[in-house]
């Protein structure tokens, strides 16, 4: 019973004295700590994942306590798990308004898949981006793309991205992706950006994002991969709100500016531009109406060269015929001449054989009286011969004119046929 | 860890030799033991792809069947064996994440929960119903102690073998042989060995060293300290584990010293007479704290 | 045999083109050279499209105190200023030429007799280095005039030539010394006249008998000042830390830079280079280059025009074999692995290894046991398992506090660890950040230290 006794007076003692030393303690060491600290930091999720950027959420609560008293708001303060309700509940321990903070995601901007960014090598190091893109420019031929070995994964710790092994690219789970910047500050290549959610005021969700941060010349990049930004400045030349720069070879929205209306995306000619769902319809519609246009220009361009052609055919047939009878007018009137020329000389020369027929004749007669039926006789014979060589060498001319006006004709002819396929 | 369980081997047939069907029968059960409780907790608790093949399970094995009696029942080797690889390995990450040895945690455990079973040695060869006796560090704790009528076998068994005890207490001259086999092999380095085997010479000599104790003499007892008991296989096989020792050589020298200390003082003012075992799993625990504060010696550094 | 004391691991040495003389490899069509071949800022281009160049004409100068001038290794057209793949497959700039015919600058001389007499002045020597384009040849193609002007309060004792050539495979420095002994002796007494010592070493590994030879018996003839010293065949042998530590048996200290223990650290290759470049007014066109490989047809060691296709080089020995894994610029330990053959031969480029399928692939990585056979091999006195753990984890501040700084990148940590932990790859993601760290942090002690001078010295 003593020994009871005594173990009970040791252990009490003993523990008075330890809650003495404690009491003590605690009062030498206190810490003053402002009571809305502990207050806000109730209303905080508790996880402690630094998304907003302080150590933990008693870091935040601290900040969020700090703020109000330097700004009477809670600023840019946001708790990227607890969202905009969480914020409202700390504005109203604090006694503060609320602000309004645009709801942000993750966007990867890499869209070289399997297919169309082909692999030129085999990396067999670590599985991890930091060191791969630190050991050598990539496996395919683009140097600023995705290198799919998931460090962006690693680095999330709200399950909110995966890498696709279809596509060997990280996908964001717009569910679930508060906007920490854990995943962009994890990627070496920084192809993570963290834009607005939704560029539009509707309740469905438009986003439209360039993806591909390929700075290389136009040709390279595409070369690299199908889809590639080229920077040929397209989507800029469409935009209407001035939310497209080009600049080192590739384009970039500035998610201020751009109002997701969809036009870029139907310009541009690789594909690099990506948006949501909600986008993509007007983007179907627009590309929809831009092949009809399309379609239409071409059959009227079609027509148009068509009749082109046909009143080139026209002409060429007129300048044929044209040609033809000038031709055939040319020949003819070469043969009347040759034909009136021949008959001149014919005349001429019957004339001239005539005359000096009758000058023999009668020289003939005159001098020779009985030679003149010999005479008379050669020279009927040389009259007669003069004549028929006189009429032969008229016959040949009309037969030269003939055959010249046949030949002309054959030539006119011919040209008649040659143009007359080329009208058909 | 092939390395190891080569160098074991001349131990392991001398000690079949020795103490015939147990050792074999004993070794075999720890051994198979650790294996298949590796392998089930792997594939089933874990759920990673079994390691066994990096034969560290065997290992384990081995060095629980070198620190328990030859005619140990089997089902308590099987507890051992669990206790070794659940708590002292896997409990703890599995492999290289360990604190403590794991056959030791096993052995230890098994000492404190079968305190019976554990401190009957055998002094034949055989498994069932054979004779039992003291070791001699148990003779010296009694002789110490004052008690009369102890005498000692000669130093020449001691080294040789052929002591009561467990199987790995008996030769250090086989022992001795695996180490020098490690060391050309470069399994092992030279820093643990000889400084925990120094350090416990030295608190021998010590520690036994100047009292006088009847019917034996001094130097008697120290060589049979130094001889017997756990100290070899400790000092070369136990504390050179690579997961459970520290990281570089000045660590290494410091941490052999402390733990050839602890054991002396254990066996010689311990309850305990064999304090090997405990020697390492305390200095186990101090193994981080080493590795943070003793730096290896750097290159370029130049001393004020 | 002397050799470093701490750390240090036994690769395999094969090599396999050591019997191999020196070939001249034939002059492409085209050559692209890179205007970044050496450590430091890059070289600015000095030539345009359509400018003719002849062999040795500056085609690049210096973009920076650590710079250095580039040549035209060709005589041709310059066809464009553009971008080239180098060994890891980035875009660097480079200027492309046109070769035509093999015209040299008149005044290079281009005998082959010996010239012995130096007439330089030592600030002559310092700038006609610079001049020439020199760099470290090793490797690091550290500018060498800028090696040459070591800070006040060094105080120069020695040169060491670094004739170790430790990376297994690589046989350019050996076949090098074959063939030009008392060049290289020139050279070195070049360099001493330079730094204005009178002693020299030239650290040899054993593996390499018959330069051992060779060299000493040159120097004995003619250049007494100049003492060979073999050393055991160890692994960073040829690192500038470990080689001053075998030589002479001083530590560099950490953070501090060799000159500080007096010796002067130049690889083979550029006091080679630098005997040319005194001597013969030639700048830095052409090295030798090792082309080897296990499946290799022909391991060789060309002379290669700076500008050359890598695949022509490998042609010339017998083509990627079958079996071909990995295609590496420089040795197998603290080599790059090329992802193609696009790039061209750089300064500091010593070999081309094409490392078998089966030797090049990496083995699955297990725990750490903390073996701590790391430990043991690094020569710099680090503990690389937990560098590593401390890197991968992004625990900057124990990394600094286990002296991350001090990792001279060898590699013999992750060669001799046998869980095949990928060590050295992790270490060398926390070593800029640390040292990105230090340097931000003397700089703002700098900017603090002044404000307090200009405050003291208002009052």
């Amino acid at each position: 019973m003593n020994v009871i006794l005594l173990a009970l007076g040791v252990l009490g003692v003993l523990g008075a004295i330890g809650s003495l030393v404690l009491y003590f303690v605690s009062k030498k060491f206190y810490v003053y700590e402002d009571p809305r600290v502990g207050q806000v930091e109730e209303v905080l999720p508790g996880a402690n994942c630094g998304g907003c950027g302080f150590p933990g959420c008693h870091g935040m609560a601290d900040a969020c306590v700090k703020e109000k008293d330097a700004s009477n708001s809670l600023g840019s303060l946001l708790c990227p798990v607890g969202g905009a309700d969480c914020m409202a509940k700390v504005a109203g321990i604090l006694g503060v308004e609320a602000g309004a903070a645009e709801p942000k995601l993750a966007v990867v901007r890499c869209n070289g898949n399997l297919e169309c960014r082909p692999k030129l090598s085999t990396y067999d190091g670590v599985k991890s981006c930091a060191v791969a893109a630190s050991t050598f420019a990539g496996e395919t031929g683009c140097a600023f793309g995705c290198l799919g070995l998931g460090d962006c994964v690693k680095a999330c710790t709200f399950d909110a991205i995966h890498m696709n092994p279809a596509t060997g690219l990280p996908e964001v789970d717009e569910e679930k992706c508060v906007a920490c910047g854990a995943c962009a500050k994890a990627c070496p290549k920084l192809v993570i950006e963290i834009r607005k959610k939704n560029a539009a005021k509707t309740p469905a969700v438009k986003r439209v994002w360039v993806s591909c941060i390929n700075k290389d010349k136009g040709a390279v990049a595409r070369k690299a991969c199908s889809s590639a930004c080229i920077g040929c400045g397209k989507c800029q030349k469409t935009c209407k709100f001035d939310a497209i720069t080009v600049v080192n070879n590739v384009a970039y929205i500035d998610p201020e500016k751009c109002k997701a209306c969809g036009m870029c995306v139907a310009e541009c000619p690789t594909g690099a531009i990506h948006c949501t769902a909600a986008v993509q319809t007007v983007v179907e519609k627009l590309k929809a109406k831009k092949a009809a246009d399309a379609a239409k220009a071409k059959e009227e361009a079609a027509k148009k060269a068509a009749e082109a052609a046909a009143a080139k055919a026209e002409a060429a047939k007129k300048a044929a015929e044209d040609a033809a009878a000038k031709a055939v007018d040319a020949v003819a009137s070469k043969v009347e001449a040759t034909k009136k020329a021949a008959e001149g000389a014919a005349a001429k020369a019957a004339d001239v054989v005539a005359s000096k027929v009758e000058a023999t004749k009668k020289a003939a007669e005159g001098v020779a009286a009985k030679a003149a039926d010999a005479v008379a006789s050669k020279v009927e014979g040389v009259a007669a011969k003069a004549t028929e060589t006189a009429a032969k060498a008229a016959e040949a001319t009309a037969k030269a004119a003939e055959t010249a006006a046949k030949k002309v004709e054959e030539v006119a002819t011919k040209v008649a046929e040659t143009v007359a396929p080329k009208e058909k | 860890m092939l390395q190891v369980i080569i160098a074991l081997c001349p131990a392991l047939l001398w000690s079949f030799y020795q103490f015939g069907l147990g050792a074999i029968i004993v070794t075999l059960t720890s051994v198979c033991a650790c294996v298949l409780f590796e392998f089930l907790i792997q594939k089933f608790v874990l759920k990673v792809t079994p390691s066994i093949c990096d034969l560290s399970a065997v290992l384990t094995g081995l060095l629980l069947a070198f620190n328990v009696p030859s005619n140990l029942p089997i089902w308590i080797i099987i507890i051992g064996a669990l206790v070794a690889i659940g708590i002292g390995k896997m409990s703890f990450g599995g492999l290289g994440q360990n604190i403590f040895n794991p056959a030791l945690v096993g052995r230890v455990f098994l000492l404190v929960a079968y305190p019976v079973q554990m401190t009957t040695w055998p002094v034949e060869a055989g498994y069932f119903d054979v004779a039992t006796g003291a070791t001699p560090l148990a003779l010296i704790t009694q002789m110490v102690n004052g008690v009369d009528g102890v005498t000692l076998e000669s130093l020449g068994e001691a080294f040789l073998g052929s002591t009561a005890g467990s199987m790995g207490e008996d030769s250090a001259l086989l022992l001795l042989l695996g180490g020098l086999y490690m060391l050309y092999k470069k399994t092992i380095t030279w820093e643990i060995p000889v400084s925990t085997l120094a350090s416990a010479f030295v608190f021998a000599c010590l520690f036994y060293g100047f009292e006088d104790i009847p019917g034996v003499s001094n130097w008697s007892i120290i060589m049979q300290q130094f001889l017997g008991g756990g100290l070899f296989l400790g000092a070369i096989f136990m504390a050179t584990d690579y997961v459970t020792s520290p990281m570089n050589p000045r660590s290494q020298l410091i941490y052999g010293v402390c733990i050839g200390f602890l054991t002396m003082v254990i066996r010689r003012y311990g309850a305990y007479p064999e304090g090997m075992s405990f020697a390492i799993l305390i200095m186990n625990a101090f193994v981080p704290l080493l590795n943070s504060y003793v730096k290896p010696k750097r290159f370029g550094v130049v001393k004020k | 045999m002397k050799t470093f004391k701490l750390g240090g691991v036994h690769p395999a040495a094969n090599k396999l083109s050591d019997k191999a003389p020196i070939e001249v490899a034939a002059v492409p069509v085209v050559v692209a050279i890179p205007m970044a071949q050496n450590l430091g800022a890059p070289s600015k281009a000095i030539v345009a499209k359509g400018d003719k160049v002849k062999v040795g004409t500056p085609i690049g100068e210096p973009g920076g105190f650590v710079s250095s001038f580039v040549h035209s290794s060709v005589s041709g057209t310059v066809d464009k200023v553009d971008v080239v793949e180098d060994a890891t497959g980035k875009k660097v700039p480079a200027v492309f030429i046109k070769v035509e015919g093999d015209e040299w600058l008149e005044n290079i001389d281009r005998s082959t007799d010996i010239k012995r007499e130096i007439t330089l002045t030592k600030e002559e020597i310092i700038a006609k280095v610079k001049e020439m384009g020199i760099v470290g040849m090793g490797g690091a193609t550290f500018p060498t005039q800028v090696k040459l002007m070591p800070p006040p309060t060094a105080k120069p004792q020695c040169v060491i030539i670094n004739a170790v050539e430790c990376e297994p495979y690589l046989t350019s420095d050996h076949s090098l010394m074959l063939a030009h002994p008392e060049e290289i002796c020139i050279g070195v007494q070049i360099l001493e006249k330079a730094m204005g010592v009178k002693k020299a070493y030239i650290g040899i590994e054993a593996n390499k008998p018959d330069a051992i030879k060779l060299m000493t018996e040159t120097a004995k003839k003619g250049y007494p000042e100049i003492e060979v010293v073999p050393l055991q065949l160890k692994y960073p042998q040829g690192g500038e830390k470990q080689l001053i530590n075998a030589v002479i048996g001083a530590e560099v200290p950490s953070g501090g830079l060799p000159i500080a223990t007096g010796a002067l650290v130049q690889n083979v290759g550029t006091a080679f280079a630098v005997y040319e470049a005194v001597q013969k007014n030639k700048p830095l066109i052409e090295r030798v280059v090792t082309v080897t490989g296990k499946s290799v047809a022909k391991p060789s060691n060309f002379l290669a025009r700076i500008g050359v296709p890598i695949q022509q080089l490998i042609d010339a020995a017998g083509g990627i074999p079958e079996d071909a894994g990995k295609i590496i610029s420089g040795g197998p330990m603290m080599g790059k692995a090329m992802p193609n053959t696009n790039s061209y031969m750089v300064k500091g480029c010593s070999g081309i290894l094409i490392m078998k399928n089966d030797d090049a692939r990496r083995k699955e990585a297990s725990p750490c046991i903390r073996c701590a056979k790391c430990v043991h091999a690094c020569p710099m006195g680090l503990q690389p398992n937990f560098l590593a753990k401390y890197a991968e984890k992004n625990m900057l501040d124990k990394c600094e506090e286990e002296r991350i700084y001090d990792c001279i990148e060898c590699g013999s940590c992750s060669f001799s660890c046998p869980a095949n932990r990928p060590l050295l790859d992790w270490i060398r993601q926390g070593k800029p950040k640390v040292m990105g760290i230090l340097r931000a942090r003397a700089a703002e002690a700098k900017a603090k230290a002044e404000a307090a001078k200009a405050a003291a010295a208002a009052k």
